[in-house]
């Protein structure tokens, strides 16, 4: 029982539900994994202890609810995703002491589905950045190497499911944050459709490019957890009204990529990758011939663009999301406040840190009279071309795979005295962003080189978030299991 | 290379954006922001007159709710946040 934390989603749900686990069983294994792995980690920045074993007990009492599919299950939430009642602080001092009043959408649908949330997990501050290094509170480390970055922005997410603090975690994607992070920490990290989980009570970073979505230690529990999160939600005019499978059956009835056509993008096979990443990943793709699908190489030729027009696009929608922080409302308030224009001025610079300050600044430069055709549509224009890319790959094959990023884990520090190169990082990840499609990082090996988790990327139409949890399970299957984090 | 921001440059971007910033912050800035704004230029490399932009991935047209009444939050709940407030509104410095 001592070691519950270590089961899967899906493991512990049914521990619970047939009552030989109890939600205090539950909910106390975490917590004492917390204990003992966070002095290490730095991965949650609130821990909801009290509330969670009382609701908990509360549970208990009535027994398991059959109808509730994740009933006890302790999660933790990215903390740029409101929680009622609990901080919600973006990794941000501006927002230090915000306790939002409402859930976000996906929290409710958590809550409804009986889950208990246990904590807030560490992030870049606005989930701007690729490490965790930017969080105004902590740096978060990776449970591989503690010497090393968990990746970002959700790098409090993966290190927290990674080492075992929770059963699955909510992370969000702008431009890879939670595929590279779980790709990092070698677990299942998926970015649903544009749409396709509601945005609502997510603190807004690049609207037009962010979605929430499962991190979980195997492909079967980020089903469980999308399928609780997906649906339509009228309070979010950007949430897609169209049903949502059935994940958990589509996964019973997959077992084999005979007939897959799996298309090989030969932008993101090529020169910057890293031979490690290489060579772990080209041996799952061969795994996954061997298991019946067929490989058809493709071309995203507008690739060497990806980075430029997605930097454009989410700098400009962020320094338009984030100017609702003006110390009027809600966050911090300097004590500077002789007139409303040093307030706002003041409150801003003092809560903001460095790399919100640049984005912010780039983002208002972009969008100035003079330069919006130049950039701000231009890159607009480009995105569409990208997203094409994806529509004209997607003909000739099922789903498009590469890998997650072109390195491992790099150490703390190495990429933080140059923003543009930290960028350039995202390669990978940033077109599916701009294109709107599903993704999903599936651990698939360590790296020869560093020893450190390697992930592979599987793109999938839009909507057809079951063609890539299918095809991910049935290679997961197949591939052998990571060893346990050096925690374990 | 010309530089498209200088130091000065810098400074007037963060009074739009409401954000001050030391004159050494303001040349590290510029630099950075230099450095990024360069790698951006690569776009231009590509022809895209004919190409609408793309603002959103979202094609549905955009839908309506019911015009219904319905109250989410309290007005206490709308204030817990405030930095200052007199149980009624939001506080901020006198403007006239």
């Amino acid at each position: 029982m001592s070691r519950i934390f270590s089961y899967s989603l899906t493991q512990v749900r049914d521990g619970l539900r047939s009552g030989e686990i109890s939600a205090q069983d539950a909910t106390r294994s975490c917590l004492e994994r917390i204990a003992t792995t966070e002095p290490k980690l730095d991965a949650l920045l609130h821990v909801a202890a009290e509330e969670a074993l009382s609701q908990a007990a509360a549970m208990d009492k009535n027994g398991p609810d059959a109808s509730k599919p994740l009933w006890g299950v302790p999660v933790i939430i990215k903390d740029v995703l409101a929680t009622c009642g609990m901080p919600t602080t973006c990794g941000s001092k501006i927002l230090e002491n915000f306790t939002p009043v409402y859930d976000a959408h996906c929290v409710t649908r958590l809550k409804e589905a009986g889950a208990i949330i246990l904590a807030k997990a560490n992030m870049d501050e606005f989930a701007m950045g690729s490490s965790t290094e930017n969080s105004a509170f902590k740096v978060t480390k990776n449970p591989w190497d503690t010497t090393r970055v968990p990746g970002g922005s959700s790098g409090g997410s993966a290190a927290s499911v990674a080492a075992g603090q929770c059963f699955a975690s909510i992370g969000t994607d702008t431009g890879g944050s939670i595929r590279q992070p779980a790709s990092f920490c070698g677990i299942v990290g998926v970015k649903p459709s544009y749409g396709r989980v509601s945005r609502r009570g997510l603190v807004a970073y690049g609207s037009s490019l962010d979605q929430a979505g499962p991190m979980t230690r195997n492909v079967a529990d980020a089903a469980e957890i999308l399928q609780v999160i997906a649906g339509h939600d009228p309070k979010d005019s950007t949430s897609v009204n169209v049903p949502v499978p059935n994940y958990l059956d589509a996964l019973k009835r997959c077992g084999s990529l005979k007939g897959l056509r799996l298309g090989l993008p030969k932008q993101y096979w090529g020169e910057g990758l890293s031979a490690e990443v290489d060579e772990a990943c080209r041996q799952a793709v061969e795994l996954a011939e061997a298991l019946g699908a067929q490989i058809v190489p493709v071309s995203l030729p507008h690739t060497e663009y990806a980075i430029a027009t997605y930097y454009i696009l989410a700098m400009a929608e962020a320094s338009s999301n984030l100017a609702r922080f003006d110390g009027v409302r809600y966050g911090r308030r300097s004590s500077q406040t002789q007139d409303l224009a040093t307030m706002y001025t003041r409150s801003r610079s003092e809560g903001f840190g460095e790399e919100v300050m640049r984005r912010i600044m780039l983002g208002t430069y972009v969008l100035s009279a003079g330069y919006y055709d130049a950039y701000y549509k231009k890159a607009a224009q480009v995105r569409r071309l990208i997203r094409q890319d994806f529509l004209d790959a997607l003909f000739s094959c099922d789903l498009i795979c590469g890998p997650a990023c072109p390195t491992t884990a790099f150490a703390i520090g190495e990429n933080t005295a140059d923003p543009l190169q930290m960028y350039l990082t995202d390669i990978f990840t940033i077109s599916l962003n701009l294109s709107g499609l599903p993704g999903l990082s599936l651990p698939v090996g360590l790296g020869q080189d560093t020893g450190m988790p390697v992930g592979l990327q599987l793109f999938a139409g839009n909507m057809e978030e079951e063609k890539l949890l299918c095809a991910a399970q049935t290679l997961e299957a197949h591939l052998p299991k990571l060893p346990e984090t050096p925690f374990a | 290379m010309s530089m498209k921001i200088s130091p000065e440059k810098a400074l007037a971007i963060a009074t739009l954006a409401r954000l001050e910033i030391s004159p050494e912050q303001a040349a590290s800035l510029s630099a950075q922001m230099d450095d990024i704004l360069g790698y951006m230029d690569k776009l231009n490399e590509l022809d895209t007159a004919d190409v609408e932009p793309m603002y959103t991935p979202v094609d549905q047209p955009g839908f309506l709710r019911l015009d219904e009444v319905t109250k989410d939050l309290s007005r206490a709940d709308i204030l817990r946040n405030a930095p200052e407030s007199d149980g009624e509104y939001f506080i901020v410095p006198r403007i006239v």
